[in-house]
């Protein structure tokens, strides 16, 4: 997820470490999750080389609403803000577990109560890593990286008086996202782009960002069923095994054996759907988070579109109302913001055309290496599973 | 007392040829035609002359004993020998509209057996012929003990939906699973039957696979029938049997046999409800493998990027066979694993209900001493009293039932016997059974492990490839 493109203009090379973000600790208290920042740099402008602070997820939020909300950086794609931390489909499925404890045998609920345990610590790990992903995206852009907001984010040591927390803060943010939604609708229906490589970016944007969205839950629920596939087994290997036990004759070797294969066989499928989870799926969501970054760039770009219009029309109005004055100030005035907001407008299509160019980029370069990666792992796991049953089968041939 | 607690008098396997003539009136429906029948199970080929001279007295029986146990190694015999038979079931086919339309389906057999006219021969039966042949069977044999291969269930659901569908001949795609499962397991209920030396060799048994006339239509197995009802009341008065009576079992081997069918019977449970959960669970993941192919062929349509978009139209391509690889897999873990589980967990009901054919002789055995006793003790009490006149009648009820203790307790030990005999068979044959599936098993989920390295490494090119 965090590799980067070279060619990268506003990245600074890997090699650089004059600014270097990583979380180094995390701490899951009962419904918040605090992160250890750990910063090294060699920048002047910190007073420190080296510090740690702990973070909460609202305060990535905060930084994130903060860029987003500078003038300066809207002609730039903004890395997308972390998902908040959800635990509760690994509590929910502890608490059914806990519920069924009686329809299963110790073994069985010990390995499912395994399982489980592994799954809320892979998506502990997947948030802690996203959210670092955060940061070390912003610390190794050229720009964003010299963001005083940024600056205090890693270095004060106290709350950020940022935790909108409670219903009433949600809320907000949900009438702030309907906000820009409709915003960006209404932008959409009013202005006329001009520019037909930006409509039409905005529309495959749009669409692209639907089919990731899409894609991204079917490969989920995709996941997610392979795992339940893979912990069914556990019944069934636990199930072979008291048939192994209740049958003294000369089954119980042979049906212990079977029993010990689909064990094996299980955890396979198990690496299978995680490994479908990492490389496909997660790759997937960022890029559906990102191209929405990018589509939010271009609604920027849009409403300065509307601005310059409207200043144009006001330049118009201007002209026509003061038509008799020769050099009337009302003119003048409109003249500047005209000028000011064609300034504005022209250089954010600039920079969002090579934000735009950036993102494929950066986008076919980390398909390529999950899609690498997740065909490499399938061959992999399939090849395992293939070994583990001819093996398997030479066994049993042998206690025929 | 006896005919009380009995099913009525089994009327077909009452001997003409019988000498007991005279003995009639001491014969209950059930223990004499008990008895022809052990023997004449004993010796199919030789039915005949073995119907010559059925032992009644003891004397008889003695006698005909050690020739018994003679026959009974072509029993033997036959599983090792290099006869083999071999059926298969094809080309299901609804017969009919409506909800009178069935499904045939065609039984075809190839044998080197003699006792079969031809080599190879086929024949057209309905459902209802091969549950019609279980009872058959059921009727002829079960009383002496032996395991019954159940026939499989009705679905009164999945057959009304065969009815409903317009289509003749093909079934339609939900029909069609169905079908395809009671084929299979028409099949295998079949080559069970066939597998065992004294059923292949029964007179219905060949009549179902040979004779080329239709089978009178087995109207008892129909559930709504008068018959289905009788059958119905039978076998709640027979699970009430089954739970209230508790024989004290004398022969630690019946009471070790059944605590091991018994905790058998509850683990096959417990697995195959597993086995059904992965069927599922398979079945639901080849469905969502579905649903992220055609996302990724969406997404495929919608990229620009050459290289990826192709990228992502080869992995739609991909995830799509994969599905169909899993669809295979599920089909595998229910055809080959799961019903086997449920075959077994039938076959294990036919021999409990064998264990409680020899229940029920036990417990005529203890009614017939029970009687025994009050005669004695009612013939003691005549002669203490003198009564000459009843005493002769009571003496005759008294030799009565000397001779159904006897017969009892004979019958007891030969379903005793006969029992042993067919579990040592039915143990070898689930062991069998049981580690060819298992291999099976294994091996079709190799081959599919197999054809799913193939299908990422072609997909791995076109990863290399995005640029």
């Amino acid at each position: 997820m965090s590799d980067k493109a070279p060619e990268d203009g506003n990245n600074i090379p890997l090699t650089d470490s004059s600014l270097v973000v990583d979380i180094s600790d995390a701490l899951s208290e009962k419904d918040k999750v605090k992160f250890t920042v750990h910063t090294r740099t060699t920048m002047k402008t910190f007073q420190k080389p080296e510090f740690l602070v702990v973070r909460q997820h609202e305060e990535f939020i905060w930084l994130h609403d903060r860029y987003e909300e500078e003038p300066k950086y809207a002609g730039y794609i903004i890395p997308p803000p972390p998902p908040r931390p959800n635990f509760d489909a690994s509590r929910e499925k502890l608490q059914r577990l806990g519920e069924g404890e009686g329809t299963m045998t110790k073994e069985e609920f010990t390995k499912m109560k395994q399982e489980l345990e592994a799954e809320y610590l892979a998506t502990f790990k997947k948030t802690v890593a996203m959210h670092e992903v955060f940061l070390t995206r912003l610390a190794s852009h050229s720009i964003f990286r010299e963001d005083r907001h940024l600056q205090v984010f890693l270095e004060y040591d106290q709350d950020l008086c940022a935790r909108p927390k409670g219903k009433l803060q949600q809320l907000g943010g949900l009438i702030k996202s309907v906000g820009t939604t409709t915003d960006q609708y209404y932008l959409n229906a009013t202005v006329r782009d001009v520019n037909d490589f930006f409509e039409q970016q905005m529309n495959s944007l749009t669409e692209y960002y639907n089919q990731l969205k899409d894609a991204t839950y079917r490969t989920d629920k995709m996941t997610e069923k392979h795992k339940e596939l893979a912990d069914s087994y556990i019944k069934i290997s636990g199930g072979l095994i008291q048939l192994a036990h209740s049958d003294n004759g000369r089954l119980d070797k042979y049906l212990s054996k079977v029993s010990d294969t689909f064990e094996k066989v299980r955890k396979l499928e198990s690496r299978v759907a995680s490994d479908q989870d990492l490389k496909l799926a997660d790759t997937l969501r960022y890029y559906m988070r990102d191209s929405q970054a990018a589509r939010a760039l271009l609604v920027r770009r849009l409403r300065c579109l509307a601005n310059y219009e409207n200043a144009n029309k006001a330049l118009e109005r201007a002209r026509h109302k003061n038509k008799d004055i020769h050099a009337a100030p009302e003119i003048q005035e409109a003249e500047e913001a005209q000028s000011v907001a064609c300034e504005h407008f022209e250089s954010i299509s600039t920079q969002a055309k090579e934000e735009l160019l950036d993102f494929k980029t950066r986008r076919l370069h980390a398909f390529r290496k999950s899609l690498i990666e997740l065909a490499e792992l399938e061959i992999k796991h399939a090849r395992s599973q293939h070994d583990l049953l001819k093996k398997s089968i030479a066994n049993l041939n042998d206690l025929l | 007392m006896a005919d009380r607690v009995e099913p009525p008098p089994l009327f077909e396997n009452v001997d003409i040829n019988n000498k007991d003539k005279d003995d009639d009136l001491f014969q209950s429906a059930l223990e004499g035609p008990t008895i022809e029948e052990i023997n004449k199970n004993y010796n199919v080929l030789e039915i005949t002359e073995e119907l010559e001279n059925v032992p009644i007295n003891n004397q008889h029986n003695n006698s005909s004993m050690p020739s018994t146990m003679e026959q009974v190694n072509p029993e033997e015999d036959s599983e090792r020998d290099d006869r083999f038979l071999e059926i298969t079931i094809t080309e299901p086919q609804k017969i009919g509209e409506g909800m009178g339309a069935y499904m045939a389906y065609r039984v075809s057999t190839r044998t080197n057996m003699s006792i079969f006219k031809k080599k190879e021969f086929a024949v057209s039966r309905r459902f209802s012929d091969f549950l019609g042949l279980h009872d058959k069977l059921t009727e002829k044999y079960l009383k002496v003990g032996r395991i019954i291969p159940p026939a499989p269930e009705k679905s009164v659901i999945g057959m009304t939906k065969i009815k409903m569908s317009s289509q003749d001949g093909t079934p339609t795609n939900g029909g069609g699973d169905f079908v395809e499962r009671r084929r299979a397991s028409l099949e295998r209920y079949l080559r069970r039957t066939a597998q065992h030396p004294v059923l292949l060799e029964d007179q219905h048994f060949r009549e179902f696979l040979e004779s080329d006339i239709e089978l009178p239509k087995a109207t008892s197995t129909s559930a709504l029938s008068s018959a289905g009802v009788m059958r119905l009341f039978n076998k709640v008065g027979e699970t009430v049997n089954k739970i209230t009576y508790k024989m004290d079992e004398t022969d630690p081997w019946f009471e070790e046999k059944l605590g091991h069918v018994e905790s058998l019977e509850a683990q096959l449970r417990k697995l195959h409800a597993s086995v059904e959960a992965m069927v599922s669970y398979r079945k639901e993941l080849a469905h969502l493998t579905n649903g992220v192919s055609r996302s990724a062929a969406m997404l495929s349509a919608c990229e620009d990027h050459n290289t990826l978009s192709r990228a992502l139209s080869q992995l739609a391509d991909t995830e799509e066979k994969v599905e169909a690889l899993h669809i295979e897999q599920a089909n595998t873990d229910f055809f080959i694993f799961c019903e086997l589980l449920k075959d077994y967990l039938g076959l294990l009901g036919a021999v409990r209900d064998a264990f409680h054919e020899r229940t029920k002789l036990f417990q005529h055995w203890q009614h017939a001493q029970q009687m025994l006793a009050k005669k004695r003790e009612v013939l003691t009490k005549l002669e203490l009293a003198g009564k000459n006149e009843k005493f002769d009648q009571a003496k005759a009820e008294l030799v009565e039932w000397e001779s159904k203790v006897e017969r009892g307790q004979e019958s007891f030990d030969k379903i005793s016997q006969m029992i042993k005999k067919e579990m040592e068979r039915f143990e070898r044959c689930r062991i069998q059974e049981f580690k060819t599936m298992f291999i099976k098993y294994l091996e079709n989920h190799m081959e599919h492990q197999a054809q799913l390295i193939k299908y990422w490494e072609a997909f791995l090119p076109e990863a290399k490839a995005i640029a």
